[in-house]
């Protein structure tokens, strides 16, 4: 693993992205999907737990002795998770209606205490933040992007409701398909998993491609020489 | 025997050594003439239904067939194969679009067609691996996928036409009403008995009054009735599927522990209650009921091997699609059925296996009694 900013960055939201790569977090990844602002208000929550948590448990890491790091870490989570969730309740009130559940079940995303364990316990404060800013964001854009894909094919809209998350600002964002009354599957569990599924497919058949390429690209001077 | 000598003598013959892999002897089966028989087992069903519902259903046949072939190119295309006209003659992608079409209502709109097609070639069956592969049928995939996804235009039957220029529409104005997907004339509309049976329920109205009244939908033999395009005709979807079981394509296993499953808890219900059980007679013509135990729930891929399991996975079928339809919120339920156990086909078959030869059920060795030397 990389240890420089960009490469941080580039694991993140890419090469271990908590979606596409690590196929962590499928709860709620599946749940709350059904449109994209709901993607994007989960996405965000989740970046702002992962972040702080990163941060947190980068400073502790040499106080917290190994045999009880888990309890104090899911504590640190716990506390930041209800923060959150208090804050969105307060302010968010509508998004939160629809996230309601997940929020507080952000606790036990694995992905928050998994780059706790993975990153955070082995790096320093700054690298921990980045790492937790880039993981965060490949997580919003995973679920906004399938809850983009869901939206669009199952109920015909696009960012319905994003005035609600972003501000009234961004109700240009709404769009509605005229005609289309959707495919219903698409918003049930089953089109959460389809999409992801396609995604997944189309991911790897990028990375092949720019493999090939990569390796096209070394191969071609070897063969002009010869 | 006869095949492992004739092979040796061949490799004799050459007096080459050369090493022919078994199977030795082909029955000269394959899956195109399987497909074909298939096929031709539902030509009749398929030709009366034409002539009961008119050109609309005709041009959804088509069309789904069209859509199924399209999406099996592409998808083989896609996935690099060189063998993309072989398997499109070996009539599988044709076969699943074909029984996706007869599990439709008759004038459902063009893009129900098209979108049938890439959800059981695509999702069903090529993400699977292709023929062979997939877990579940894909054609009840797509139908069940259509279902949920577009309640209101796939259940919108007609009321049964034959094709004459007074009552049926006209080549053109059945073309216009299948491209434009306009909604049905309402003297069109009709319910089928399942459906009708289960609203009036719902109103508060039992069996024996609903049925009694003039509004009821007709119940007959020859399928002179609303329902999916290819449904109706029970007495020649159940003669296919006698042709089919006489060719040896498909044995009785299946299709009788299906009806069987069907028809025993819809006796027992109706003779306890008559006021809110359908008859058997009545579960067994309407709907999928015959269709799906002939020629859905015998799909070679997703039903278990072995003649036990599809007796245990026919009776699974019959019995969910009797909850289903009695209990459950759609009114018919022999897709949802036939998905339900394609998912249990393989703990089926590991449940169930073969006896091997010389050993018993458990896969011990036979004990084997000891022998006088001669």
């Amino acid at each position: 693993m990389s240890n420089s900013f960009a490469g941080i960055m580039k694991e993140g939201l890419w090469n271990q992205n908590v979606v596409f790569a690590q196929l962590l977090a499928m709860c709620p990844t599946m749940a709350v999907t059904t449109s994209g602002t709901n993607g994007l208000g989960m996405g965000l929550a989740t970046t702002a737990v992962l972040i702080v948590s990163n941060i947190l448990v980068s400073t502790i890491r040499h106080t917290v002795s190994s045999q009880v790091r888990i309890p104090v870490f899911v504590v640190l989570i716990a506390t930041l998770v209800t923060l959150v969730d208090m804050a969105m309740n307060a302010w968010l009130h509508d998004l939160y209606k629809v996230l309601g559940l997940f929020i507080a079940l952000i606790v036990v995303n694995c992905a928050i205490l998994g780059r706790a364990e993975a990153f955070a316990v082995k790096n320093g404060v700054l690298a921990s933040a980045v790492d937790g800013l880039a993981m965060g964001l490949g997580f919003t854009g995973a679920l906004t992007m399938i809850g983009l894909i869901r939206e669009f094919l199952g109920s015909g809209t696009l960012f319905a409701q994003a005035s609600n998350l972003l501000g009234p600002a961004f109700a240009f964002l709404e769009v509605k398909i005229p005609g289309y009354g959707g495919a219903l599957l698409m918003i049930l569990p089953p089109g959460g998993f389809a999409v992801l599924g396609f995604l997944l497919a189309g991911k790897r058949v990028m990375e092949s491609r720019i493999e090939e390429r990569a390796r096209a690209a070394t191969g071609t001077p070897d063969a002009i020489t010869a | 025997m006869s095949t492992a000598g004739t092979s040796s003598a061949r490799a004799g013959s050459g007096l080459t050594a050369a090493v022919i892999a078994s199977p030795h002897a082909h029955g000269g089966n394959s899956v195109s003439a399987t497909m074909f028989r298939v096929k031709m087992a539902l030509v009749p069903a398929t030709l009366f239904s034409f002539w009961l519902f008119g050109w609309p259903s005709f041009f959804l046949w088509a069309l789904t067939i069209l859509s199924c072939l399209c999406f099996e190119a592409l998808s083989l295309r896609l996935m690099g194969s060189r063998r993309i006209k072989a398997t499109l003659l070996d009539g599988s992608a044709l076969l699943t679009g074909w029984l996706l079409a007869l599990s439709l209502p008759p004038w459902a709109p063009w893009w129900v067609a098209v979108l049938g097609g890439l959800i059981a070639i695509v999702i069903g069956k090529q993400v699977f691996g292709g023929i062979g592969q997939n877990v579940f049928n894909p054609a009840m995939v797509a139908r069940v996928a259509l279902l949920v996804s577009f309640p209101l235009p796939l259940t919108q039957w007609v009321t049964p036409l034959p094709l004459s220029p007074v009552a049926g529409p006209d080549f053109v104005h059945s073309l216009r009403q299948f491209l434009t997907s306009a909604p049905l004339p309402d003297a069109m509309v009709s319910a089928s008995v399942l459906g009708y049976t289960k609203t009036e329920l719902s109103r508060g109205i039992d069996l024996l009054h609903s049925l009694s009244s003039a509004s009821a939908p007709a119940l007959s033999w020859l399928g002179e009735r609303s329902g999916s395009f290819g449904e109706s005709a029970s007495l020649l979807i159940l003669g296919g599927g006698l042709y089919l079981l006489a060719r040896g394509i498909i044995s009785w296993h299946t299709p009788f522990s299906v009806l069987a499953g069907v028809a025993i808890p819809a006796a027992i219900g109706h003779q306890l209650d008559p006021a809110h059980y359908l008859s058997a007679t009545t579960h067994l013509l309407s709907g999928a009921a015959l269709l799906g135990a002939f020629f859905i729930a015998t799909d070679y891929v997703t039903s278990p091997n072995t003649g036990s399991g599809q007796i245990v996975f026919g009776l699974g079928i019959g019995l969910l699609t009797w909850v289903i339809r009695t209990y459950g919120g759609y009114p018919e339920g022999m897709a949802f059925a036939v998905l339900l156990m394609n998912a249990l086909t393989p703990v089926i078959d590991r449940l169930i296996k073969p006896r091997i030869l010389g050993r018993d059920r458990k896969g011990k060795p036979l004990s084997i009694p000891e022998t006088k030397e001669s």
